[in-house]
């Protein structure tokens, strides 16, 4: 793929630099049979170095998480080689089976079937927290 | 389905309004004592909690209802690895409503997901109490005739101790309430609870270090237990455990008509030289409890009667 030509997709712009592969991960871009592009560490006039993805795929992915990760990263939607949207990402009131509760007290750690629910709990700090115990979610980077 | 697994489930007015059947109930018992024919309680304790168990089954039976269930995770499915959810999905199945303690927290709302009646949270680990919350309520309207417009020291372990943390976020809602934060260093109330509860609220507070010298200014005073593990060294325990236990000397600055609470059991924190002083409302707070639970089980079978 020509990765500055994507004919219907997603450009996922000005992320921190090194948060691309958070983002690949958190997004499950793994699990996609299409054209993934990850460059890392490209000047940015904004940022100093910035990564980008991108993804070459019609398909609707749920983005709500990156407003959570990174909330300066920017979202373009292509359609037909151009520039169709472009928006920045609001927080999501809740992230679903994204993130993993981190308290060992948490219910969720034992409980088969139980779906991974965070809820936004204060906008101006992006606080999630936990809808079973209330922990503050935090990246794994582990995982 | 209508549950109770954090007190921040309840509006003002319905906890207002079930302070008040309380109440009803308290003057006259015998109205209710047909209430719950029919009708059985389920108590699911995962962890052992004697105290509050019974407050629980004393309440369904004196609402003329009847009671079932296990006192520990040993005696129940739980120690064969079923999920909280299955557990109360066939519970509901032989019961109208389900008091739920479980060690870990979040259990009682991972349960309601999926229960077909309504659970009551009994405690889940440290996080949330909401019947002992509703329990402080009604001792503070009862002894001092309103829950608006008094100041209350809350002493002890503000950190871990997460019934504190409810009561507050339950107080904040009421007019005119003044918080006196009394604890040391290691065990001030918690950054989140400060800002996000208190701060934001709009609320008077103060935070101390020794409880003898705002004595003179509280209304209600609520005692917690300072725990020796909580502490990095036992030299600061044993420097600072005095400061936090209530003895008749103490009491002396105090107001004739404080409050004193305490959610029990005691260890040390409250001499017993005090328990036949008319400000001493910790044993009448326990028979509190079994009232408020009754009138949240009318409530709530009521509710899903519907
Ligand atoms: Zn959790």
């Amino acid at each position: 793929m020509n990765i500055d030509s994507i004919k219907n997709g997603l450009v996922i712009d000005h992320i921190r630099a090194g948060g691309a592969m958070d983002l690949y991960r958190l997004l499950h871009l793994g699990d996609m049979d299409c054209t993934v592009a990850i460059i890392k560490n490209a000047p940015s006039a904004k940022l100093g170095r910035k990564d980008i993805i991108k993804i070459d795929s019609p398909k609707d992915i749920d983005l709500g998480v990156i407003g959570f990760v990174d909330p300066d990263a920017t979202v373009n939607v292509i359609r037909d080689g151009k520039l169709a949207d472009k928006r920045k990402l609001d927080l999501p009131e809740r992230i679903v089976n994204v993130l993993k509760c981190r308290n060992p007290r948490c219910i969720t750690t034992v409980e088969p079937g139980l779906d991974q629910v965070f809820f936004l709990s204060d906008k101006a700090t992006h606080t999630y927290r936990c809808l079973y115990c209330e922990a503050r979610a935090e990246l794994n980077k582990n995982k | 389905m209508r549950h109770l697994i954090d007190i921040r489930d309840l509006a003002q007015g319905e906890i207002v309004s079930l302070l008040d059947l309380a109440d009803g109930i308290f003057a006259h018992p015998e109205d209710y004592r047909e209430a719950c024919r029919y009708k059985k309680l389920a108590t699911l304790f995962f962890e052992p909690s004697t105290r509050t168990r019974l407050s629980f089954e004393a309440a369904m039976m004196e609402l003329g209802g009847k009671v079932l269930g296990f006192s520990e995770a040993a005696s129940s499915s739980a120690s064969k690895g079923e999920s909280v959810s299955d557990t109360v999905r066939v519970v509901g199945c032989y019961a109208d409503v389900i008091a739920m303690r479980h060690p870990k927290e979040g259990a009682p709302l991972a349960a309601s997901l999926r229960s077909t009646v309504p659970i009551i949270n009994a405690g889940d680990g440290g996080h949330n109490h909401p019947t002992q919350t509703l329990t402080d309520l009604m001792t503070i309207r009862r002894e001092k005739g309103s829950l608006d417009n008094f100041t209350i020291g809350l002493c002890g372990d503000l950190k871990f101790g997460r019934t504190v943390h409810s009561l507050i976020a339950a107080l904040t809602r009421c007019e005119g309430v003044r918080f006196v934060c009394i604890s040391p260093e290691e065990l001030r109330l918690p950054g989140y609870v400060r800002q996000d509860v208190l701060a934001k609220s709009g609320a008077q507070f103060a935070e101390v270090r020794d409880l003898a010298e705002v004595m003179p200014e509280l209304d209600v005073l609520y005692m917690t237990r300072v725990q020796r593990e909580r502490f990095f060294n036992e030299e600061d325990y044993l420097r600072l455990k005095d400061s936090y236990i209530l003895t008749p000397a103490k009491l002396e600055s105090a107001k004739r008509s404080l409050a004193i609470l305490h959610p029990l059991p005691r260890v040390n924190e409250i001499d017993t030289a005090i328990d036949d002083d008319p400000r001493a409302c910790y044993f009448r707070q326990a028979l509190y409890g079994k009232f408020v639970r009754m009138a949240l089980i009318l409530k709530l079978l009521e509710e899903a009667g519907k």
